[in-house]
């Protein structure tokens, strides 16, 4: 960076040097020059804080704002402060509470299995392989998949009647499974289409992961006689560490946005309120319902601040665990 | 530059993983790529287990669409596709507006991806090359705006769109995705490696102003880059279905929109949901067959961080 002084430097004239006339140009030149290199970088990343303050940073701190009144779907420019009233409603709502845990459980139900495979998967994928390629990108397929194709195919998966799976089921001796409509089968159902379309994905973050792991480290553990199941777990495994934060945190954050897979697993009115039960209704699943199918949206922003404190819940006992394996690992 | 042969610059992106060690990167690469040991046949029985499994679903959506409803749920299932493709694609393209809901589509991502590539660029540029006052708190500003769901603004996004006449139009679904934290952490990744301060000292120099810089020495070196986050940007405008579902509705939808108003329908006819589905998903895997190398190749380089 040092080597654009001169550079610059060449362009300021002395500040009191005789010829006014040809210095006074040289000043503004200068001026000019420098005005560009101050400020160029700031225009650069200036549209990416005009759009994320606009439509990111404004309607996060306005959605307090809206918590506190009462405002309707029907007269969107009315609004009528209504204190905490929001906010009670939903926490008195069992409803609440039930999307709450669903968004949890499933969360958990779709993250375990889902980052473990694709740990098993990037760790086959590392080795030397033909094709290597065509294997990294059919893993990859579903996740050129809209999350809307991917709930309605398997929504005819999962059918209770006709569908594909009880089908396969039955060459097992399985009875006709009513997935949609169980407490936890639709919340397996709701995990095999986020497993499906995100495992792929993960096991290329953690390929990129492996690949970036020195050598010599193997070695080492080699010459110590570790077997690859032990190079697995102490090499591999440590090496990842962060990557693996990284995706949970990442997975965490997706399981908080759960929507349009449980809207369409069984489709129609049953689709917005999370199923005859509410067996598989996520916390964006009860915002959608509050706010765009009976149109009062104070509490809809109150369910969204909720979401924001869960997610700051979650972040600190992420940072807790983490502080925690690193102290005992140290 | 060569700029129409993707294969070409995929080697480009290779240093891109390691930014933290601009120096070693791209040893330390090959030293991880040396340690892979031959897969064994239990590696391949897996993959191929693996890979049917991600393939299955799409194949079964084909399968679906091109027999009538009757068929499509009768025990046992059809395994091969029938004879009704056409039929319920005409079918499902008259039920759900599909061609608007296409073209509106191909509008939305097609603004988006322009938008993104050309702002992240210019962001990620500033990000790893320049001097500035705040630039590491910024970059964290930046990071740390990935871990915002979409979901904790959509009431008031909603409600400011109705407010200046956004309303259900496109407009209210291009704007809030114009420029993307990702893809300025992406391309700020790539430029710390693939753009080196000798270009920019020669540019300077040589009396270049600051865009100047950009438009003859960035973009050009930017362009593999580039080219991979427009194709992951394109998939995810795309695919994006929460916000574009609450905001716009069934007379001026995306196609993803346009799906889930067509499965929502009281009675949906199965196969034609289907045909719906394959109409959407139809050109994301072509993109995925021709330039598969590359969007593997990308999200592998963005995936690693320091």
């Amino acid at each position: 960076m040092a080597t654009t002084t001169p550079a610059r430097g060449a362009y300021t004239p002395p500040p009191g040097g005789t010829g006014a006339a040809s210095n006074g140009r040289g000043t503004w030149r200068s001026r000019l020059w420098r005005f560009d290199d101050k400020a160029s970088p700031y225009a650069y990343i200036a549209p990416f804080f005009l759009i994320f303050g606009a439509f990111g940073l404004y309607p996060l701190l306005y959605t307090g704002w809206i918590a506190l009144h009462r405002v309707e779907m029907t007269s969107l420019d009315q609004s009528q402060w209504v204190g905490w009233d929001n906010f009670a409603k939903i926490l008195q709502d069992s409803e609440f509470w039930t999307a709450v845990t669903n968004t949890f459980v499933i969360g958990v139900i779709s993250t375990v299995p889902q980052l473990l495979v694709a740990l098993g998967l990037a760790h086959l994928l590392n080795y030397k392989l033909r094709a290597s390629t065509f294997w990294r990108t059919v893993i990859l397929t579903p996740y050129a998949t809209s999350v809307a194709t991917a709930a309605l195919v398997f929504a005819l998966v999962f059918r209770a009647d006709g569908g594909i799976l009880n089908w396969v089921l039955h060459f097992f001796g399985a009875g006709n499974t009513d997935w949609g409509n169980g407490e936890w089968t639709s919340k397996i159902a709701i995990s095999v289409i986020i497993i499906w379309r995100w495992t792929g994905y993960n096991a290329l973050i953690y390929l990129a992961a492996m690949q970036a792991v020195p050598t010599d480290l193997y070695e080492a553990a080699s010459i110590d006689g570790a077997s690859r199941w032990q190079q697995f777990r102490k090499v591999t495994i440590p090496s990842l560490r962060p990557t693996i934060l990284f995706t949970i945190v990442i997975s965490t954050i997706g399981s908080m946005q759960l929507f349009g897979e449980p809207l369409l697993l069984q489709g129609g009115t049953l689709g917005s309120i999370g199923g005859s039960e509410h067996q598989y209704e996520t916390l964006s699943i009860y915002l959608f319902n509050y706010g765009w199918k009976l149109g009062h949206l104070g509490p809809a922003a109150a369910v969204a601040w909720a979401m924001l404190v869960l997610l700051l819940l979650i972040a600190l006992i992420n940072w807790i665990v983490g502080r925690f394996m690193r102290k005992s690992a140290a | 530059m060569t700029t129409t042969s993707p294969t070409t610059t995929a080697p480009d992106l290779a240093p891109a993983p390691l930014p933290t060690a601009p120096g070693k990167g791209r040893g330390r690469f090959k030293m991880g790529a040396g340690q892979q040991l031959r897969g064994g046949p239990f590696t391949y029985v897996a993959l191929v287990v693996v890979g049917l499994g991600s393939i299955f679903p799409l194949y079964w959506t084909l399968v679906a669409a091109s027999h009538d409803q009757q068929r499509v749920l009768d025990t046992p299932p059809p395994l091969l596709p029938g004879g009704r493709l056409w039929s319920n694609l005409q079918a499902a393209w008259d039920q759900a507006h599909l061609g608007k809901a296409i073209v509106n589509s191909v509008i939305v991502a097609g603004c988006i991806t322009v938008a993104t590539l050309f702002f992240c660029t210019l962001a990620g540029y500033a990000f790893a090359k320049m001097r500035f006052r705040g630039r590491g708190v910024l970059m964290t500003a930046v990071i740390a705006t990935l871990t915002i769901p979409p979901q904790l603004s959509v009431v008031p996004l909603f409600m400011m769109m109705s407010d200046i006449g956004w309303g259900g139009k496109l407009e209210s679904v291009i704007f809030p995705t114009l420029v993307g934290a990702f893809g300025v952490f992406f391309m700020r990744q790539y430029l710390i490696e693939a753009l080196p301060y000798e270009l920019i000292e020669a540019a300077k120099v040589d009396g270049a102003s600051n865009f100047r810089i950009v438009w003859s020495v960035v973009l050009p070196v930017a362009r593999p880059a580039m080219m991979v986050l427009g194709m992951l940007t394109f998939v995810q405008a795309w695919n994006d279905f929460f916000w574009p579902f609450l905001a716009l509705n069934q007379e001026n939808p995306t196609i993803q929109v346009a799906l889930g108003q067509l499965s929502a329908s009281y009675t949906p006819d199965q196969s034609i949901v289907m045909a719906g589905a394959l109409i959407s998903t139809l050109p994301l895997l072509l993109v995925f067959v021709i330039f598969g190398k590359q969007i593997v190749g990308g999200i592998m380089a963005g995936a690693v961080k320091g």
